[in-house]
């Protein structure tokens, strides 16, 4: 027992080492930090004037205001896209002899995409904040009380941690970090739009809503909406959650495995 | 005496690419172990099994006694890995990278940063250990990559290629680092391309070509098995060839290599200066004259064309720089 705590904390310490690491380089590529905050904020304004006129009035949005339905479901693709990062970063250090120093270092073999995925998700935390403040400003307004806006927050970016270790998978497959990231849109675009994250489900057609009621996103969406604009969840909520352990449970043990396997 | 390293019969496939053969070799604790061969020889596939990066089909592979297979933790505990691929952030500074090395290796801050200091001021980088590597020189990023691999004070190290690529200058830095390595103790295996290299820094030699070991040995043993220097000159006539053959072939330790085109005829003999004088008085006697005379030291054509009967494959330093599957 007491080498198991041991061999936990030794794995914290590792981890934290390499998502300094991480951190250091994106402070260290600023243009990276500028263009992945800039993306997040095209998508909100883009959306709310082009899709807002035609959905604001519409009495599928709840709450009336398209902003205060989008924001939500932006905030699920943005930390969908910071995850996407990590998949892009590791797919990159795999190239790079900086791994085999890694792989032949007496660290955990869990610390390099822990690091990552730990990184990514700060940086999610940024990226976050700066879009909100900017939903703010365009007329977005939390309904309920600030201890449910930090739920929002947090369970956002809960999803974006656990969806990083498949794009860590993914990164960790392919060739490249180009392919990394084509792969990942790939899975990111239809997981997204057939959602509830930019429009109802209501308005799809039914064969696609059958999808689009039961898959991650719309729960992290609906979850994330709930506690934005106090609609109902539905059970939303405790789905989502089970879906983030799951893909945990899931993912870590095959990345671990994936990160042995591969040697550059 | 116990050994720095041990492999008996290891195999390694890469689905149906068989890159190491059957490789077994073995090297004695503070010793320096030069594994010579040309590019795709299956040398950088040793050191990464031997480094615990790449796992194997076949074989038995110990390092400071310890099974790799067992326990690769313990074995990792041991070993510094460095080489020509410069496992460096480029991002970090020079500093940071080390320090980040010496924290993995599971020193404490107040140690990991005394003995990064230790090492930047002893590869004379201090000035620059708080600039990225980015621009570092090619020069700069090895030493740097040297000093994260010793910075664990580990017992053995691993060192891939680590001058390939570098001008003559920072190659002679870099062999009395490692001089002074041995000294200190440390048990060093060492991959390179350049004969002379291995020659310069190694007790013991294996060449390696094609996942196969195809001669060990002192570099001395090796030299002589491979009829230690060439003298070789141009004839003025074809003519004169069977003439010659017959004056300078009892001082030719292996066979003798003619070639038609430039006339230009390549004797092995054993001692070279030695060799040289005989086959000089030789030709004087049979009155032949010949031009461009010269005595070579064995070069890794050499040790290729006398091994295999092949040439080592040509390779420019330019494709070195990428990464090998």
């Amino acid at each position: 027992m007491k080498n198991m705590i041991e061999r936990f904390f030794d794995s914290l310490d590792d981890t934290l080492i390499i998502t300094v690491r991480n951190l250091r380089r994106y402070l260290r590529l600023p243009q990276l930090v500028f263009f992945s905050s800039i993306q997040p904020i095209m998508f909100l304004l883009l959306f709310n004037y082009v899709f807002g006129g035609a959905l604001g009035g519409s009495t599928h949005v709840p709450g009336g205001k398209y902003i205060d339905y989008l924001l939500p479901g932006i905030l699920i693709q943005v930390v969908m896209f910071g995850g996407v990062q990590t998949g892009i970063g590791l797919a990159e250090d795999m190239g790079k002899g900086i791994i085999d120093r890694f792989k032949s270092l007496p660290m955990s073999r869990l610390a390099v995409v822990a690091g990552r995925t730990l990184s990514d998700t700060l940086r999610n935390v940024v990226v976050t904040i700066i879009m909100i403040t900017v939903g703010i400003i365009i007329g977005f307004r939390f309904q309920t009380g600030s201890i449910h806006a930090l739920y929002m927050i947090l369970i956002a970016l809960l999803f974006g941690f656990s969806l990083s270790w498949l794009f860590a998978l993914i990164g960790m497959t392919v060739k490249d970090s180009e392919t990394a990231q084509l792969a990942s849109f790939l899975m990111i675009f239809p997981l997204t739009f057939a959602s509830a994250a930019f429009v109802p489900i209501a308005t799809m057609p039914s064969w696609l809503q059958a999808f689009s009621r039961n898959q991650p996103v719309t729960f992290a969406v609906d979850a994330t909406r709930h506690f934005a604009i106090g609609v109902p969840d539905g059970g939303a909520v405790w789905k989502l959650l089970i879906w983030i352990v799951a893909i945990l449970i899931v993912l870590i043990p095959l990345s671990i495995r994936q990160y042995k396997k591969r040697s550059v | 005496m116990s050994y720095s390293f041990e492999i008996k019969n290891l195999i390694k496939k890469y689905g149906e690419t068989t890159v190491l053969d059957g490789v077994s070799m073995h090297a004695e604790e503070g010793t320096v172990f030069g594994l010579l061969g040309p590019n795709g020889a299956g040398k950088t596939t040793i050191v990464k099994i031997l480094s615990t990066i790449l796992d194997f089909n076949s074989g038995s592979v110990k390092v400071n006694g310890i099974d790799v297979k067992n326990d690769p933790k313990q074995v990792r505990k041991n070993i510094g890995l460095g080489g020509q691929f410069s496992a460096v952030d480029e991002y970090l500074t020079g500093y940071e990278n080390i320090f980040m090395v010496g924290r993995l290796y599971g020193l404490s801050r107040s140690v990991a940063k005394q003995r990064t200091e230790e090492l930047l001021s002893g590869f004379k980088l201090t000035d620059v250990m708080h600039k990225q590597v980015k621009t570092y020189s090619g020069g700069m990023r090895r030493k740097l990559d040297l000093g994260a691999s010793l910075i664990g004070r580990p017992k053995i190290l691993f060192l891939d290629e680590p001058t390939t690529g570098l001008d003559i200058g920072t190659r002679l830095d870099l062999w009395n680092i490692i001089k002074d390595l041995v000294k200190s103790g440390t048990s060093i295996l060492l991959t390179t391309q350049y004969l002379e290299e291995a020659d310069e820094l190694a007790d013991k030699i294996a060449v390696v070509n094609k996942g196969k070991v195809i001669a060990e040995g002192t570099s001395q043993q090796l030299k002589s098995s491979l009829g230690g220097d060439i003298v070789e000159f141009q004839l003025q006539n074809i003519s004169d060839k069977d003439k010659t053959f017959n004056a300078v072939s009892k001082f030719a330790k292996t066979k003798i290599d003619f070639d038609e085109d430039s006339l230009m005829l390549r004797v092995p003999v054993a001692t070279g200066s030695k060799g040289l004088m005989s086959i000089v008085q030789a030709l004087n006697e049979n009155k032949l004259t010949v031009s461009e005379l010269s005595l070579h030291r064995p070069s890794l054509d050499d040790v290729f064309l006398s091994l295999t009967g092949a040439k080592a494959p040509d390779e420019k330093p330019a494709n070195r720089n990428r990464r090998k599957k």
